[in-house]
């Protein structure tokens, strides 16, 4: 009787998440919410797009659970980011005994280097002279070389993600190859747009006030872009823990250049960021979208949301 | 010499946040330390830092990043836990370290699971897991009522705490306080580990709990003494901790503790009581 009660329940267990994709829909898996919403753009009625890390959540040191397993198992396509960013992904893969095709939506895309916080030219005073060479000596080892996978943070590497999706998907579903191209040159088209509102968002930033400070450093593809500089306590992914010779540089450095603002994301815990808006009197500009979409209710539902909400809280904040 | 250890503090507040907060913390914590020591319940502190876990996440969920809200729900699973535990010991057949364990393990599972659940929104761990150099105003605040409230609260329980460290039969025999100057105890380490927590994140509080009262054992005869020596040590651990995070770009909170553990590595060799050296190369007491 326990035997078949648990029987049962496994059964019905193994079946529950086949039966999402129980429908002529294509069944494919992204690994966190801005690439969702891309391949959801691009796929249209005709594929049934699941995320594996939700809105506002963190990819970097994300768990997956044996319903993720499930899901990637059904799935009949992959999309990645690539880049490093998601380290947990192949370990999914090969225990879910996933069969289909990893795309990685940043092929062909120029990668950064991870800009390294502190080692730059700026703020090279006196007192600080001697900390710095310890800096390097203790840096040297990891963070030197590290790609920056943000790549998502340039609308132009943006465009990259949704030829590649929809090259994906043309060859995983040839009989909706008209639908998806359709659709993919509709989203370059708006694409293009956000870039053209984007650039002209930044010319009238006056040269002298492009410089702001961000809880995690996500935004080197952005700043590459269009010419902004950004300042990260943190290093390149959330899990590292801050050092006090970390967040002295920076507040040195934001005095030394009169940084008018810092930004909250939503991802990072804000904390430390009060503490050095009290100490430097940079004021708080909002919270800018990094690595994950907000909620469907939220300022940036969307790819296009995102980049928006993020460029126009940069300027409101940056004006004068 | 001294620009290096006195400029991080004079030209940055955070750094004079982190140094009050630390300084909060070994007053507080490390009396607390030197009983549990005594009574040799040292592991009971890093169980009962784990046990807090599911409370802070409750607290979390229900009202986001509130140090009110992750304060009460610490201190109420902590002190669900010490009372659980203690129940147990005290009428069935289970001794303390065994339900002390099955609770704080029950805890410390319910508290992932909840964090796992929820993960989607701010890692929590991260909140968690507070970092030394982001203590606001509430956080001190926090911190230093906490040290207060231990203080006054060893000084009436100095005496009966004294008496069980040494005879637990005799105090149970001549009052009937014991049971209750056992949880006050109990709640005294919950609060500690909670106000650490907020501001170091739960094994470094733990560490800066029992550390310098472990190397306080190696130079102090009499508890007073004992406990004068831990906090020195505590305070000296907290300041090197965070000027060697200054200079040398190291996470603060393991800086500190393991310079607690440095401190207690050399009085466990060099120690004027019980230590390697006085107890393997005793200097010769008076030569003729």
């Amino acid at each position: 009787m326990n035997r078949r009660i648990f029987l049962g329940l496994t059964t019905a267990l193994a079946i529950l998440p086949m039966s999402a994709f129980a429908q002529d829909k294509l069944p494919v898996v992204a690994t966190f919410s801005i690439l969702g919403d891309m391949v959801a753009e691009v796929g249209g009625a005709r594929v049934a797009v699941t995320t594996l890390v939700g809105p506002d959540g963190d990819a970097h040191v994300f768990a997956p659970t044996p319903a993720d397993a499930q899901t990637v198992a059904a799935a009949k396509v992959v999309f990645v980011n690539g880049l490093g960013f998601e380290g947990w992904l192949d370990r999914l893969i090969e225990a879910s005994e996933f069969k289909g095709a990893v795309v990685v939506a940043t092929d062909g895309i120029t990668p950064l280097e991870m800009a390294e916080e502190g080692h730059d030219d700026h703020a090279e005073d006196k007192a600080h002279a001697e900390d710095k060479a310890h800096d390097h000596d203790d840096h040297a080892g990891h963070d030197h070389g590290a790609i920056d996978p943000h790549a998502w943070q340039s609308v132009d590497n943006a465009k990259i993600y949704v030829s590649n999706i929809a090259q994906a998907l043309i060859a995983a579903d040839p009989a909706g190859e008209d639908v998806y191209s359709a659709n993919a040159s509709a989203y370059l088209a708006e694409l293009s747009g956000l870039d053209a509102e984007i650039q002209a968002a930044m010319i009238e930033l006056p040269e002298n006030r492009r410089s702001v400070v961000t809880s995690h450093d996500a935004f080197g593809y952005f700043a590459a872009a269009y010419g902004m500089i950004f300042h990260a306590p943190e290093g390149l992914s959330t899990e590292s823990e801050v050092s006090a010779a970390d967040v002295a540089t920076l507040i040195t450095q934001m005095k030394a250049e009169a940084i008018p603002a810092v930004f909250m994301e939503n991802i990072t815990d804000g904390r430390l960021l009060e503490q050095i808006t009290s100490e430097t009197g940079a004021k708080i500009g909002g919270t800018l979208f990094s690595d994950a979409l907000s909620g469907s209710d939220g300022p940036a539902s969307t790819y296009l949301a995102m980049m928006r909400h993020n460029i126009t809280t940069l300027t409101a904040a940056l004006k004068e | 010499m001294i620009d290096l250890m006195i400029a991080p503090f004079l030209d940055f507040a955070f750094m004079r946040r982190a140094l009050l907060g630390c300084i909060a913390i070994s007053i507080g914590a490390t009396p607390v330390g030197v009983f549990l020591m005594l009574r040799r319940m040292s592991l009971t502190g890093d169980a009962m830092a784990h046990a807090i876990l599911p409370g802070a996440a409750v607290g979390f969920l229900v009202s986001g990043l509130s140090l009110g809200a992750m304060t009460i729900g610490g201190l109420v699973a902590g002190m669900a836990v010490a009372l659980l535990s203690g129940f147990v010991t005290r009428v069935t057949a289970l001794k303390e370290d065994a339900s002390m364990a099955a609770f704080y393990l029950i805890s410390l599972a319910a508290g992932v699971l909840i964090i796992s659940v929820n993960g989607n929104s701010i890692d929590l761990l991260h909140v968690l897991f507070g970092t030394v150099l982001a203590l606001n105003n509430d956080a001190l605040v926090l911190l230093c009522s906490i040290t207060t409230i231990t203080w006054f609260a060893m000084a009436i329980l100095f005496r009966p705490l004294v008496l069980e460290c040494a005879d637990p039969h005799f105090l149970r025999s001549v009052s009937r306080l014991s049971a209750l100057t056992h949880f006050a105890f109990l709640a005294l380490v919950v609060m500690n580990l909670v106000a650490g927590f907020q501001a170091l994140g739960t094994l470094m509080s733990v560490g800066l709990m029992i550390l310098p009262a472990a190397a306080a054992r190696f130079w102090a005869q009499g508890i007073g003494a004992m406990i004068g020596v831990a906090v020195l040590v505590a305070v000296a651990s907290s300041i090197t901790g965070l000027l060697l995070s200054y200079h040398f770009s190291l996470p603060s909170g393991p800086a500190i503790v393991l310079v607690a553990g440095g401190l207690y590595a050399l009085s466990l060799i060099f120690g004027s009581n019980g230590s390697l050296i006085a107890r393997y190369w005793p200097r010769p007491h008076l030569q003729s």
